[in-house]
């Protein structure tokens, strides 16, 4: 590990201050619980001159209720979530994922926008200053070849966030402070399809929370993901599906992936199978879908062809699970 | 460099320190402390050594600001004696072998009493799960999930017993 920069550290109480030492400070970082990002400080990924800790934003902690619906504050922490009798009664899918990141101790002080804001990982960037430099660095970070796809001029590192694709098939929206003032947009606007670059975010924007609509309340989701560790990890493959069943037929189906594109992924498609009954045949369509839209590249340990096939699995089984409980 | 005025509780005690903006908590307890307990293992957040109480939650020392710890409460391992008695949890650790190096011990022991905070009776399944961010290369984990079992053994024989 690097020694840290010789950052100055800011601790506003609201968000509007945390925006305004933002504008203000020279090279600066928002910061809430650091497993991700004083991770990559150390590995000399991230150079910041200024930290801005949003821990003592009270404004952005806490679960409330929003006409039916909930707003999640962006600096929750993941386990408060997990353990919401609220959240796990109307969006199971979001408490289950949010259980699912990390380890138990991470959990407890990681937070939703943290894991929101993830930055996209690979084999080839999430090394320390010494690794990097013996391999020439990589294209996401100061050197010129993506060691992934060596021909291309793109970065294929994975968005490896758990919450997201929970939060997307239950349609959130997230609310965002910056520099021009507070906008509220659907949550698959902040990304892009860019492993260098995958926030669509303005410079300069927090993420002060999430909203989750009343309209998907309590329509049964789950997520599940595969992960080299079972007790800690990020996912090789994570999948969120929120399904609702009437008589015999599906009469809502969503799918959103994870850890398999630069950025979380809904899964397009889906509607074909809606107003029919679910048998193998269509189940096996929807495995086949997951794995064509699914891009995994060769950013972990793990081959991207079996990870290909671990996400299309991992589809047509929570697919298959949700259909069958409501049966 | 950039100081900052740091405020906090320590095992109980109130200090008050300058620390530079970017120490971590892991060295404002080992060097400027002086509680040499908490240990560094990885250095990223993967093992689990470092993991302290923070206001009653574990956390990492290696990954979390000295300076975001203001007006909080740090508790280490030194914090659990009582007049040079160990706390049922340590004695359960030596006693039932849960440390053999005895590296990953403090951490072991800091999110074990973190876990017995909120559900003062586990079962296997949620020492696995509480403990999973905590790497031990010696016990094989088996004797880390006695020593807590005895520990809690111990607490509710002592509370019968009073």
């Amino acid at each position: 590990m690097e020694y840290l920069p010789n950052f100055k550290t800011h601790r506003p109480s609201t968000a509007a201050e945390a925006v305004k030492f933002f504008a203000e400070s020279d090279e600066p970082r928002y910061l809430a619980g650091g497993t991700d990002l004083v991770v990559n400080v150390r590995r000399g990924i991230e150079t910041p001159q200024t930290m801005i800790d949003l821990t003592g934003v009270e404004e952005m902690t806490g679960i409330s209720d929003a006409g039916g619906g909930l707003r999640i504050g962006g600096a929750t922490v993941l386990r408060e979530i997990a353990e919401s009798p609220i959240v796990r009664e109307r969006y199971a899918a979001v408490a289950e994922a949010a259980g699912e990141v990390a380890g138990p101790t991470h959990r407890d002080y990681g937070t939703l926008g943290g894991n929101l804001f993830l930055d996209t990982r690979c084999l080839y960037y999430n090394q320390s200053e010494w690794w990097r430099a013996s391999n020439d660095y990589c294209l996401k970070k100061a050197g010129e070849v993506c060691h992934v796809a060596p021909s291309g001029k793109r970065c294929f590192a994975a968005f490896s966030g758990d919450v997201a694709p929970a939060l997307l098939v239950h349609e959130a929206e997230v609310e965002l402070a910056g520099p021009g003032g507070t906008r509220r947009v659907p949550l698959q606007d902040i990304y892009r399809n860019d492993g260098l670059d995958h926030l669509a975010t303005q410079p300069g924007e927090l993420l002060v929370a999430v909203y989750l609509p009343a309209s998907t309340a309590g329509i049964p989701s789950t997520y599940v993901k595969s992960r080299v560790r079972g007790s800690i990890d990020f996912p090789l493959a994570g999948v969120a599906v929120r399904l609702q069943r009437d008589g015999a037929d599906v009469s809502d189906l969503v799918v959103a992936l994870t850890a398999v594109n630069p950025y979380p992924h809904f899964v397009k498609g889906m509607d074909a199978h809606v107003g029919k009954p679910l048998d193998d045949e269509a189940l096996d369509a929807i495995r086949d879908t997951v794995r064509t839209q699914a891009k995994p590249m060769q950013t972990t340990t793990v081959a991207p062809w079996y990870r290909r096939r671990v996400v299309g699995a991992l589809a047509r089984r929570l697919v298959s699970k949700l259909y069958e409980a409501q049966g | 460099m950039s100081k900052s005025m740091l405020s906090l509780t320590v095992n109980g005690r109130t200090r008050d320190d300058v620390v530079p903006d970017n120490m971590l908590l892991v060295d404002y307890l080992r060097e400027v402390v002086g509680a040499t307990g908490t240990k560094v293992g990885c250095d990223g957040g993967e093992c689990g050594a470092c993991t302290v109480i923070v206001d009653g939650k574990a956390r990492h020392a290696c990954l979390t600001l000295a300076v975001s710890c203001n007006g909080k409460a740090v508790e280490t391992v030194e914090s659990l004696e009582r007049n040079g008695r160990m706390s049922a949890l340590q004695r359960a650790f030596n006693e039932k072998l849960g440390a053999q190096c005895g590296f990953c011990t403090p951490g072991m022991i800091m999110a074990s009493e973190a876990l017995l905070r909120h559900t003062p009776n586990p079962n296997d399944d949620d020492i696995r799960r509480e403990l999973a961010a905590n790497i031990c290369r010696c016990t094989g984990y088996v004797k880390i999930i006695e020593s807590v079992h005895a520990a809690v053994a111990e607490t509710s024989a002592k509370e019968a017993a009073e």
